[in-house]
């Protein structure tokens, strides 16, 4: 995966509402099809520096199977940052299919 | 990552463990839900995860803080690993502790003596006021700094333009006591002018001024110094306003100096300061104050803004020859007249004040910095040398940390902290060495004129530079074969040190070179140690008498029978063994000098002396032909003279005895004829360095006014010290006033050579140390080479090789490293000696015999050193020595 994409995936996740890691890794993989496979476990390092860089705050929870989990939810700085960064994706992706597909144009 | 989460980072890694197990726990059940059993579906949970150590440790690294974080973990490994070799550190720590302590010391000192601005208001605005040259060919200085009479001060001080203000003085010694044995006050005679101009701010009272300066003083005021004030007043504050007693005279305590305030002349100090009106009081019958010949004062100006000390010079230059002029005393022949007004006045930088320890001493501590630098280059060698050896020696543990995951960053990191430690540790060391180096340094610099005070606060400056070099020394050799290690890949590395043939010779090279370094530089210092020594002995070894006691005290009625019974009734005394006066005391720095008339022919100056028959008896000079003074000698007799055998050879015709010589005599300079009645054997008279010149020595009896403060000296043939009661007894019977003290000749002679005694005690110390470095250096060298060729070693003994082979082929490269470093330092040492030619006495800077000891003794012990190695390779045991690879 694309260095800093697994940061804007995470942060759109967590646009529709709080979820904890398990929900997040899923719902990341289920969201792509199967295409984007994440180590679930390098979710968590990303998750903590979203955390330090105040993106999304986090607090414990109680999950649907009645387990005690860790929900992280967007901030107001963490949903500027989503807009930010998606623009951004969608500059870079057309930016780079211009010049995979010049004909096409 | 903020402070905050690294301070809490245990706990945060507590949560993120909860966090992550409840990842597991929820993707369990998501597994068991689709039908696994609860084993599988954990085991499932667990692989989805990944690894959960390295998930927290990445996150816990994401909460430290980096270096610091690992700093203090490199430090405790680093502290545990040099706890595990305690030789290793020792002989590194000693080495830098040496290096840095010694090095420090030296430097301290040199800057005290010779580097460091006085004590006072705006030192560089100092000027000190000279004569250009002082000859022999006009006047008497009184001491080495007097270089003004008073009516020069008082003409330059109406003429001059380029200072503010003038502080004018003399240095005397007087006595505090009345009667008995002297205590002697070192005394500062001050104009009035002396304290505002150097701006010394007082500790309490206050301090001289002008108005305390005025002619004819009667009971004049002093200013003690705070030295002086805690010594003999036990800095009790009731000090001001006590009085004072100078060779008998009355004076009253106005105010003791600052405390940082020693005095113009640079570690020599001062007890007491009056004013210059004072000296007729103190000096008697000997005040000069008055007299145009009289040569007692030196002067240091304030320069007026915008004048610089070549400006001022300029200036004193040019009214230098009108000063002169005016100023001539009218009693001066021709010759005298025209060597008086060639004088010339010069200004010289006086922000670091006078200081004879700086002439006399700074060459000497020139060649001991030198000595000092090159120890700590040998100590930094022999560090280089351990830490090749040690990085070599690991190379084997860095490739394994290497091959499971250390990053390269992280090994030089630890190797870092390991110098870091050993370098603080030296340092610290050091710092003690150079505290101690110079406490035992200050006792050298001490003299019967005083104690010198010097401030020797450690300098960080100083420390931290030593310091400096030694930790590059370190960092950079201990860190030089680890990079090179952690380049080439572990396996590379595995493979190459378990074949003790291949291993990078060009490191070992190194070593090699660095071991020749050590030896060659060792060698320079034992040359010059071995010299400073037997110099040091040469002059030692000169015969002299055991006591003397100068400076008597007395009334100036009735001295010559004063004396005539002092010199009978001492020679009495058991122990006694002759007694006899002399006016000028050999090797006491005092000289009389003039020149003498010999048929009509003016010679150059000789030395002069007044003594009492029996003089030579006592001071074991032998009378080599005529006759020595006795007691028909007296006013009423010709004048008759004693010459020795180097005024004989010089301007007699080696026989003088008969023959006669003219020369003024007295204060109203009456021409006089000298019959010579006597030759005597050539001795030393102002320095046991000299080489013996002409002298002529006149009898006391036939001098109209007695001296008061002839001198007696006297040869005891019990321990001095033994005989000195007996004598003070003897002096009081006869007259319980006369004032006196006693000087053991042999400790009189043993200070001049305070400086001879100071370079061979610690260039002796320095050439052993050196040559001990060295040693250890080639030691640690052939034990490693021993051990890289265990293996050759073990082949060569099971093949079947002599025992003594394998000694002989280890000693034989010890023997290269060796040769090879003697040629080079004997090459150094030849050209390094002649620096100390000026400081040598009775020998040559390239003494052969000097040169062949230290060779010898240097080869010597480094075979001895070799040895050990040697034997240790001719014990292997090869069936053991093979098996270990």
């Amino acid at each position: 995966m694309l260095q800093g994409t697994l940061d804007l995936l995470i942060l759109r996740t967590l646009c529709a509402g709080p979820a904890h890691g398990h929900t997040i890794a899923h719902a990341i993989e289920r969201g792509s099809e199967d295409v984007l496979q994440v180590e679930h476990g390098s979710l968590y390092p990303a998750l903590h520096r979203l955390e330090d860089r105040e993106w999304i705050t986090s607090f414990w929870g109680t999950s649907d199977n009645n387990r005690k989990a860790r929900y992280y939810r967007l901030t107001k700085a963490g949903r500027e940052q989503l807009t930010e960064q998606t623009d951004r994706w969608e500059e870079l992706v057309q930016a780079i299919g211009r010049i995979l597909k010049p004909a096409a144009q | 990552m903020s402070w905050n989460r690294y301070f809490h980072r245990r706990r945060w890694d507590q949560e993120r463990s909860r966090e992550l197990e409840a990842y597991v726990q929820i993707e369990t059940d998501e597994n068991v839900a689709r039908g696994m059993s609860p084993q599988a579906a954990h085991a499932a949970a667990l692989r989805k995860l990944g690894n959960p150590t390295s998930i927290r440790e990445e996150i816990y690294h994401m909460n430290s803080l980096g270096l610091m974080e690992t700093l203090w973990q490199d430090l405790r490994y680093a502290l545990r690993l040099l706890r595990l070799n305690p030789g290793f550190t020792l002989v590194a720590i000693a080495s830098l502790a040496l290096g840095i302590g010694a090095n420090a010391a030296m430097f301290q000192l040199l800057d005290a003596i010779g580097l460091r601005a006085l004590p006072v208001r705006d030192p560089s605005a100092l000027a000190i006021v000279k004569i250009q040259e002082r000859h022999n060919g006009c006047c008497t200085f009184n001491t080495r700094y007097s270089d003004l009479t008073t009516t020069l001060w008082e003409h330059l001080r109406d003429r001059q333009q380029a200072f503010s203000g003038l502080a004018v003085w003399g240095g005397y010694q007087f006595n505090l006591t009345y009667g008995g044995e002297l205590r002697m006050a070192r005394t500062l005679m001050v104009n009035g002018d002396f304290f505002p101009v150097l701006g010394v701010a007082p500790a309490a009272g206050r301090l001289l001024t002008a108005a305390d300066d005025q002619r004819g003083c009667a009971v004049p005021h002093a200013v003690i110094s705070h030295e002086f004030w805690q010594g003999r007043f036990g800095g009790q504050p009731d000090a001001v306003g006590k009085t004072l007693m100078l060779e008998g005279h009355k004076f009253e305590i106005v105010g003791i100096a600052s405390r940082e305030f020693s005095g113009l002349e640079v570690g020599r100090g001062f007890d007491v300061a009056i004013p210059t009106c004072a000296e007729p009081l103190v000096q008697g019958a000997y005040s000069v104050i008055d007299k145009p010949w009289g040569w007692w004062l030196a002067m240091t100006g304030r320069l007026k803004p915008g004048w610089t000390v070549a400006k001022a010079s300029a200036h004193l230059g040019a009214i230098s020859d009108g000063l002169f002029a005016d100023t001539l005393p009218s009693r001066f022949d021709p010759s005298m007249a025209k060597a008086y007004r060639a004088y010339r006045l010069i200004a010289l930088p006086g922000s670091q004040g006078y200081s004879d320890l700086r002439t006399d001493f700074a060459p000497a501590l020139r060649i001991l910095l030198a000595i000092t630098g090159l120890v700590l280059l040998i100590a930094c060698a022999n560090l280089a040398n351990l830490m090749l050896a040690r990085a070599s020696a690991r190379s084997r543990e860095f490739a394994i940390r290497l091959a499971v995951g250390a990053s390269r960053g992280r090994l030089i990191r630890q190797l870092l902290a390991e110098s870091l430690l050993l370098s603080l540790a030296g340092a610290a060391a050091g710092a003690g060495v150079a505290s101690v180096l110079n406490s035992q340094l200050l006792t050298f610099l001490n003299t019967r004129q005083g104690t010198a005070y010097l401030d020797l606060t450690p300098d960080w400056r100083i420390l931290g530079f030593t310091a400096g070099v030694a930790v590059l020394t370190s960092l950079f050799f201990g860190l030089a074969p680890a990079l090179r290690a952690t380049r080439t890949s572990p396996g590379a590395v595995m493979k190459a040190s378990s074949r003790g043939l291949t291993a990078g010779p060009e490191r070992f090279g190194l070593r090699r070179l660095l071991v020749v370094t050590q030896v060659a530089l060792s060698l320079v210092l034992l040359v010059g140690a071995l010299l400073f020594v037997r110099s040091f002995r040469n002059l030692l070894s000169i015969d002299t008498a055991d006591v003397d006691f100068s400076r008597l005290k007395l009334s100036a009625a009735a001295t010559y029978q004063f004396d005539q019974e002092l010199l009978r009734r001492l020679q009495e005394i058991p122990g006694v063994v002759s007694a006899a006066h002399i006016d000028i005391v050999p090797l006491s720095g005092s000289t009389w000098a003039q020149p003498v008339t010999i048929d009509n022919q003016k010679t150059g100056a000789i030395k002069l002396a007044h003594i009492s028959p029996g003089y030579f008896k006592t001071m074991r000079t032998a009378v080599v032909a005529g006759r020595d003074f006795n007691d028909r000698d007296t006013f009423a007799a010709p004048w008759v003279a004693i010459v020795n055998q180097s005024f004989a050879r010089k301007y007699m015709g080696g026989d003088a005895a008969g023959k006669t010589f003219t020369m003024p005599r007295g204060e109203k300079e009456v021409v006089t004829q000298y019959h010579v009645v006597g030759v005597v054997g050539d001795s030393k008279y102002n320095s046991i360095r000299e080489t013996v010149g002409p002298a002529a020595y006149l009898a006391t009896a036939q001098e109209p006014e007695p001296d008061a403060y002839l001198p007696v000296v006297v040869h005891t043939a019990l321990a001095p010290a033994a005989v000195i009661p007996a004598l003070k007894r003897t002096i009081g019977e006869i007259n319980p006033d006369v004032g006196y003290e006693f000087h053991i000749f042999r400790d009189e002679v043993r200070d001049t050579l305070q400086r001879e005694h100071l370079m061979a005690t610690l260039s002796g110390f320095f050439g052993v140390l050196a040559a001990l470095l060295a040693t250890i250096g080639l030691y640690g060298v052939m034990s490693y080479t021993v051990a890289r060729r265990k293996n050759e070693i073990g082949i060569r003994l099971a093949l079947g090789a002599a025992r003594g082979d394998v000694i002989g082929m280890v000693l034989r490269e010890a023997a290269l490293l060796l040769g090879v470093g003697l040629a080079a330092g004997t090459l150094l040492a030849l050209a390094a000696a002649q620096g100390a030619d000026a400081l040598l006495f009775g020998l040559k800077p390239r003494d052969p015999l000097t040169f062949a000891f230290s060779i010898g003794l240097l080869a010597a012990v480094a075979i001895a050193a070799s040895w050990l190695p040697a034997m240790r390779a001719a014990n292997l045991d090869p069936t053991s020595a093979l098996r270990e690879e």
